[in-house]
């Protein structure tokens, strides 16, 4: 079996966002980035897991963008993964990257598609979906947990309240979610091992687009918060009240 | 033309709030573009019907049968595509929950046209150019963002527009029965819960009550509990809570949990961490609870009260109580 990890990079969680100054653009300066969290704890983790238990050949990482994420990319093969792709090009949405990774998977084909359930920037969630509905590959989303047994993925997939133990035939696309692994650190020899490691470049293949990001504003902050005598709740019933309406 | 809703009914048959909202917001899309809104329903009851009606379906597709199917997401998406092309549609709207967020991306690839995911508010449509407002950066921004794709999958983020139903509003109703013929390819081998009954699922939920490791441990949460029950409020947990197993993981909220907007959500015992506030700043108001007056949740606070969780929050709950009664 082999495995294929699509990986995002995405601005580190303490960050501060801005914009430019006409607010078009998302401003990196100043930014780290790191592997969007559910790729890496999650997706790629279990990845390497099944690699480990014999249950894998290869595990391959693909990310779609241009040369400034290649010490994502870097990071991801320190963490014991084999080789890697990146396509590139710009990800101007997830409809884009989908494309991108259907027309590689033509030409190279993997048993296993392992994404996270969604970036953190962008907070789409959808690329998994896309890539499986262009190709019609049967779609899990949303894993928690993930077993291998039989050339068949047996998933707990997330529901609202819940969880469904589904199984599938291989070939199958994956989003994970928390609780698929758990967060690992590379080491030292993981790290220089991923220096002489394969970071394939392959041109952008043929695509559309259909969305755009216009403009970008942030977040009103809120107004100084008004504090309530502890041994006076009743006060603060009201105001949910009265004054925010929400109660 | 017209604008498609795909409405998966509850248990017991009626619409799920996130439903309804979808259903009146493809009204939005609706009028700007001269369409009719088609709701297509599964297995809805009466209630379910009328209230899709009321919501604003102009006609309304409800599919009666059993499908074995209808838990494979890939298998649900064929389903839609196929009402689609016969109901004329290029527009398709989802709510942006567990179900409709892995749905509209799967018919996004099959119908191999864009899609907006969790989207907040329509700004305007321009010919075949629609634009809608989202949050991103987890809720630290949010953006203006157009698609002008032929067709076109919207999904709308859980309490972002108010239902109104409008009880003169008629529609066409067909009851039908769906030949289950898409080949099932995700098979569901057992469904555990790990919620109980009745709870108010937390994406959709108005009101929230939300505990961290302020609280100590798992046997402290019926304070959590009982606050909650007063309110009518879903509960919550910050990530060392779930991480620990003190409760389960999908109360989770957060950059790397659920993002949720509810219009209270009251945190007790979070210091308000950066991750934190990803997932909840987009609440209407927000209430802090906690010993520490510099916890940087305060910041982020509408009201705040500094104390000691174990004695406010049974007072609090006693309040709520007094005043859930003199409402009555
Ligand atoms: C990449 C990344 C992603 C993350 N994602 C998330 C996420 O999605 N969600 C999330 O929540 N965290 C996330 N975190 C973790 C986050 O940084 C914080 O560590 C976490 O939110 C802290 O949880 P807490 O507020 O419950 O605990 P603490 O930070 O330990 O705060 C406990 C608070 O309780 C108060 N307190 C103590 N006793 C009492 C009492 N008796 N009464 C009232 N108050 C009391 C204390 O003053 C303190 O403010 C993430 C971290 C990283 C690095
Ligand atoms: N530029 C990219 N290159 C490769 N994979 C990506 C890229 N962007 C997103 N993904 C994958 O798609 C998932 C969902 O992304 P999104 O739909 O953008 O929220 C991520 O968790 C990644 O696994």
């Amino acid at each position: 079996m082999k495995i294929l990890v699509a990986i995002s990079q995405v601005p580190d969680t303490t960050a501060k966002i801005s914009f430019s100054e006409d607010g078009t653009k998302f401003n990196p300066t100043n930014v780290q980035f790191i592997i969007n969290p559910y790729d890496e704890w999650y997706a790629l983790v279990r990845a390497l897991e099944l690699k480990e238990a014999g249950l894998a050949e290869k595990v391959s990482v693909i990310h779609v963008g241009l040369q400034d994420t290649e010490p994502t990319i870097r990071k991801a093969l320190a963490l014991g993964t084999d080789d890697s792709y990146r396509i590139d090009l710009d990800p101007t949405d997830a409809f884009v990257v989908a494309q991108q990774i259907a027309q590689f998977l033509k030409q190279n084909p993997y048993d296993l598609i392992l994404f996270g359930k969604e970036t953190i920037s962008y907070n789409g969630g959808v690329a998994a979906g896309i890539l499986a509905g262009l190709i019609d590959y049967p779609f899990i989303s949303n894993a928690s947990k993930l077993e291998i047994k039989d050339n068949k993925a047996i998933a707990n997939q997330d529901i609202e309240g819940g969880y469904e133990v589904v199984e599938c035939a291989l070939p199958v696309v994956i989003s994970a979610n928390k609780g698929m692994a758990e967060q690992r650190i590379p080491n030292m020899k993981g790290i220089m091992a991923a220096r002489t490691k394969p970071l394939n470049v392959i041109p952008p293949y043929s695509y559309q687009t259909a969305t755009q990001y216009e403009k970008f504003e942030l977040a009103p902050g809120r107004s100084a918060c008004k504090f309530i005598d502890p041994n006076n709740v009743e006060e603060l019933v009201q105001l949910l009240h009265t004054e925010a309406k929400v109660i | 033309m017209s604008v498609l809703v795909f409405a998966d009914a509850s248990k017991n048959g009626t619409l799920k709030k996130s439903s309804l909202e979808s259903i009146v917001f493809a009204k939005q899309i609706a009028s700007k573009t001269n369409s009719n809104v088609v709701v297509l329903l599964y297995k809805a009851n009466d209630e379910g019907k009328q209230n899709a009606q009321q919501a604003g379906a102009n006609k309304i597709i409800n599919i009666t049968n059993d499908l074995n199917y209808i838990t494979d997401y890939s298998a649900v998406a064929k389903l839609i595509k196929k009402y689609a092309e016969s109901e004329n549609t290029n527009d398709i709207v989802l709510p942006f929950d567990i179900h409709g967020k892995a749905i509209g991306a799967y018919l996004s690839g099959l119908l191999n046209c864009g899609i907006v995911a969790g989207v907040t508010s329509l700004l305007e449509i321009n010919g075949n150019t629609y634009k809608f407002k989202k949050n991103v950066f987890s809720g630290k921004a949010y953006a203006t963002l157009s698609i002008n794709s032929d067709k076109k999958i919207i999904t709308l983020l859980p309490n972002s527009i108010p239902v109104q139903f409008d009880a003169t509003n008629t529609a066409q109703i067909n009851d039908v029965t769906e030949s289950a013929d898409i080949p099932l390819r995700v098979i569901v081998k057992s469904v555990e819960k790990t919620t109980t009954g009745d709870n108010i699922p937390l994406p959709e939920a108005e009101l929230v009550v939300s505990g961290g490791r302020g609280l100590k441990g798992p046997e402290n949460w019926h304070i959590i509990e009982d606050l909650a029950k007063a309110l009518g409020a879903a509960t919550a947990c910050s990530r060392p809570v779930a991480d620990s197993h003190w409760r389960p993981h999908h109360e989770h909220v957060g950059q790397t949990g659920l993002a949720i907007r509810p219009n209270l959500y009251i945190a007790i015992g979070i210091s308000g961490a950066i991750q934190h506030l990803a997932g909840v700043s987009g609440s209407k108001t927000i209430v802090v609870i906690n010993t520490d007056k510099d916890a940087p949740f305060f910041k982020s606070a509408d009201y705040g009260i500094v104390g000691d969780a174990f004695e406010v929050v049974p007072k609090l709950t006693e309040a709520i109580k007094k005043f859930k009664a003199s409402q009555h």
